[in-house]
């Protein structure tokens, strides 16, 4: 063998092994593939357990039917990873790399994203975005809609009936005077009033962010999400109300013991866990509360496990004399969003996707849809109250930290499980704010 | 065969020097061909897959870049400032510290200790080694949960497994394991004591298969009790064997991330947090790829340090020639 072969076969045998190597990398990608026949779609969501894993594939399987030469590729990845990890490299990679259709949070969120040029105009659809109404303001970035929402609720109280019957509570407490005095009740019987799982953070700030939607005026809750400035002294009236509600009560009240090392759910020990073992007999959390709960009940089967019995759901209580707009409540959801240069076969899908009879299946599986007349198909008691009190709420505030995007959301968030369960003060969650806005 | 084309005369009355280097010219390229041949791929991947992230994540540091679009905004060293000023990453590096000290102190010596017993004649050795192992081969995911599970605690009506024991023997009001900010990393280094120890036993009943069986005899003639045997013969020369387990236990400590992420998720109110767990949870977890990349570089500096430190000063008997370029 020549000099000249050696090197050749060396050079050839690392290119083709590079090669190789970063074809591997590459994910199957949208538009036509080499015959020019089929397009392919590809389609990420968060639906990784059943019955919703199975449900996106068979109406995958449906469009596929009705439009022959498209393929659609749908995978389920965990939310977080999706949204914090999988969907910003795809975008980054761009082309092939990236999804068609696929799922973005709202407001702060998806700002992001909109502003580095990923997503696509939606507003086109106005069929579509007419028929989610007002839940889609949330994805609607400087009068464009860049996202359409297909499950939207506000957050509740989720409860246990029989421990609330057995302490003798009749009423559902529709002030935050007569919601201390079930407290009051509940640990006298010997339950955890309210589960938190402030080891994950989020569960604990909920509780701070219903206190502030409750004490600031909805002007000053606009101009701070518009100027990312915290300097309204309503938040730090919103911690000392929240503080104060919480000293009011004995020992460890009104949560359970070792809330800062208990997680939010997935879990037997998570919060969510705690509720569905009857630990305690309350949970500050949303719409999706109801899947978690019914998987963690003791003996739950693997499959579609069905809600116990006594779950049952209230709208947070007003506070008295707090300055907030009476019945403001928090909540939001998860939308669709299509990548700029997706194929103009992912705009029919995602029509078809939130079509009313597509949007009614999926409110059948324990959802709450987005879309007007799918309610019909909400069959579980407690959804119904839930859209029910989505659709009357005087003012739905977005999730601050998704509000506010996720800097500011975790640094809000660490300082509230501070002032909660550390040596926090109320002014110490603004400046956190503060502080974090200012490193954007 | 394009060799024999190329190939000189069988015999030669002595090769003329210009032949020589031409021949010698020839080896070197051939020996570099083939170097390339076999080393070129496994280069190639380390240069894409190791080398690169590494020198990005130091270009990207320097900017205020949330991953997402072109990298535009330049901020300087503002994230070294601000990272080096923010008291949960002084706790993070702190942390990373309490985890090798108390390794170093602890881990090492029980490891010695143990394997000092393991090595003399018992009945079931076999099965007590493999017991021993057991933890360090179980997912980190999995004994994390485990873990995580076992000692989670709802008092007073929902005590977690492991506090439901100790009350059975009459601990009444066991620590917040994993609740209290003062308890929650000797928590965490028990369950990394738990999952590494076996590994140490490993290496060490490793290093104690080589000290020559001629010493101990000698020793015992010489009328050298257990403990003397031990301390003056057994432990000197496990040397070596104690010195590279240090340096993969303050490396791993280094890098301390998944049990962490597991168990406690650095909390709580950031008391279990680590340099990576921090990493992460900055970088990553809230779209601040130019800040996490400073964290990951600031991880790195601290690790080549205390790494060159410890293979030029501890390791260099060991490592002579190797590395540290022949000390004798």
């Amino acid at each position: 063998m020549n000099r000249r072969s050696t090197k050749l076969v060396a050079l050839g045998a690392t290119a083709g092994l590079a090669a190789l190597a970063l074809a591997g990398c590459a994910p199957a990608g949208d538009g036509a593939d080499g015959s020019g026949d089929t397009t392919t779609i590809t389609w990420w969501h968060n639906g990784t357990g059943e019955p919703l894993n199975s449900f996106w594939e068979d109406v995958a399987g449906e469009f596929e039917a009705e439009h022959p030469g498209v393929n659609v590729e749908v995978e389920a990845f965990q939310s977080e990873d999706l949204q914090r990890t999988l969907i910003p490299n795809a975008l980054q990679a761009g082309g092939d790399a990236a999804p068609d259709l696929f799922m973005v949070w709202a407001e702060g969120e998806i700002k992001a994203q909109v502003e580095a040029g990923y997503l696509k105009d939606l507003s086109s659809l106005t069929d579509v975005v007419e028929s989610v109404g007002g839940a889609g303001t949330g994805w609607n970035v400087d009068g464009k809609q860049y996202g359409i929402p297909f499950r939207y609720g506000i957050e509740g109280i989720w409860y246990n009936a029989d421990l609330f019957e057995q302490a003798g509570i009749t009423e559902i407490p529709a002030t935050f005077s007569e919601y201390s005095d079930a407290i009051n009740k509940l640990a006298a019987s010997g339950v955890s009033p309210v589960g938190v799982g402030a080891g994950d953070g989020w569960p604990a700030a909920h509780w701070w962010y219903q206190f502030a939607i409750k004490t600031c005026s909805p002007e000053s809750l606009t101009k701070a999400a518009d100027t990312l400035e915290f300097d309204d002294p309503c938040f730090v009236e919103a911690g000392e109300n929240l503080k104060a509600w919480m000293d009011e009560f004995d020992g460890d009240l009104p949560f359970q013991s070792n809330p800062t090392s208990t997680p939010a759910q997935s879990v037997p020990n998570s919060s969510a866990g705690l509720l569905a073992s009857q630990t305690t007999a309350m949970e500050l959390m949303g719409t999706w509360h109801r899947g978690e709960v019914a998987k963690l009940v003791p003996g739950a089967p693997a499959d579609n496990p069905p809600a116990p019995e006594w779950l049952s759901w209230m709208p947070v209580p007003d506070i008295e004399g707090a300055s907030g707009a009476p019945g403001a409540a928090l909540g939001s959801g998860d939308a669709w969003g299509v990548y700029v240069d997706a194929p103009d076969e992912t705009l029919e899908l995602l029509e078809y996707v939130m079509s009313e009879d597509v949007q009614t299946r999926f409110a059948a599986l324990g959802e709450i849809p987005t879309v007007a007349g799918a309610e019909a198909g909400i069959t579980d008691p407690v959804l119904k109250q839930i859209a029910e009190g989505t659709v009357n709420a005087s003012l739905v505030v977005t999730w601050l930290d998704t509000q506010y995007g996720p800097v500011i959301g975790q640094a809000m968030n660490d300082a509230i499980v501070n002032l909660m369960f550390g040596d926090g003060t109320p002014e110490s969650v603004p400046e956190a704010m503060n502080a974090a806005a200012a490193t954007l | 065969m394009t060799a024999l084309d190329t190939a000189g005369p069988a015999v030669t009355a002595g090769p003329a020097p210009s032949r020589n280097t031409k021949h010698s010219a020839r080896r070197t390229t051939r020996k570099w061909g083939e170097i390339s041949l076999f080393a070129g791929p496994a280069v190639l991947v380390y240069l894409i897959f190791v080398l690169l992230p590494v020198l990005l994540a130091a270009f990207y540091s320097f900017f205020n870049w949330n991953g997402l679009g072109p990298l535009d905004r330049f901020i300087g060293l503002d994230n070294y400032t601000r990272l080096l000023a923010d008291p949960v990453f002084h706790r993070s590096v702190f942390n990373n510290f309490f985890i090798i000290v108390m390794s170093l102190l602890i881990q090492g010596p029980l490891a010695i200790l143990v394997a000092l017993l393991m090595n003399r004649p018992l009945r079931f050795r076999g099965l007590l080694r493999a017991l021993i192992f057991v933890p360090y081969v179980l997912s980190e995911v999995t004994a994390g949960l485990a873990w995580q599970i076992l000692l989670q605690s709802v008092p007073p009506n929902r005590w977690g497994p492991f506090d439901t024991l100790l009350r059975s023997i009459g601990i009444e009001n066991p620590p917040a394991w994993l609740a209290d900010q003062d308890v929650v990393m000797w928590t965490m280094f028990g369950i990394l004591t738990w999952k590494y120890l076996g590994l140490a036993i490993i290496l060490m009943l490793a290093g104690l298969s080589g000290v020559p069986e001629e010493l101990y005899e000698a020793a015992a003639l010489d009328g050298a009790g257990w403990w003397k045997t031990q301390w003056y013969i057994t432990v000197p020369l496990l040397g070596p064997t104690i010195r590279i387990w240090a340096f993969l236990s303050i490396i791993g400590a280094l890098q301390l991330f998944d049990m962490v992420w597991i168990v406690t998720g650095g909390g709580p109110l950031n008391a279990s947090s680590t340099m990576a767990v921090y990493m992460v949870k900055n970088g990553l977890n809230v779209s601040q790829i130019g800040f996490g990349s400073a964290v990951a570089v600031v991880l790195f500096l601290i690790s080549l340090v205390i790494a060159l430190v410890y293979q030029r000063f501890a390791l260099r008997r060991d490592l002579a020639g190797a590395i540290t370029g022949g000390v004798r």
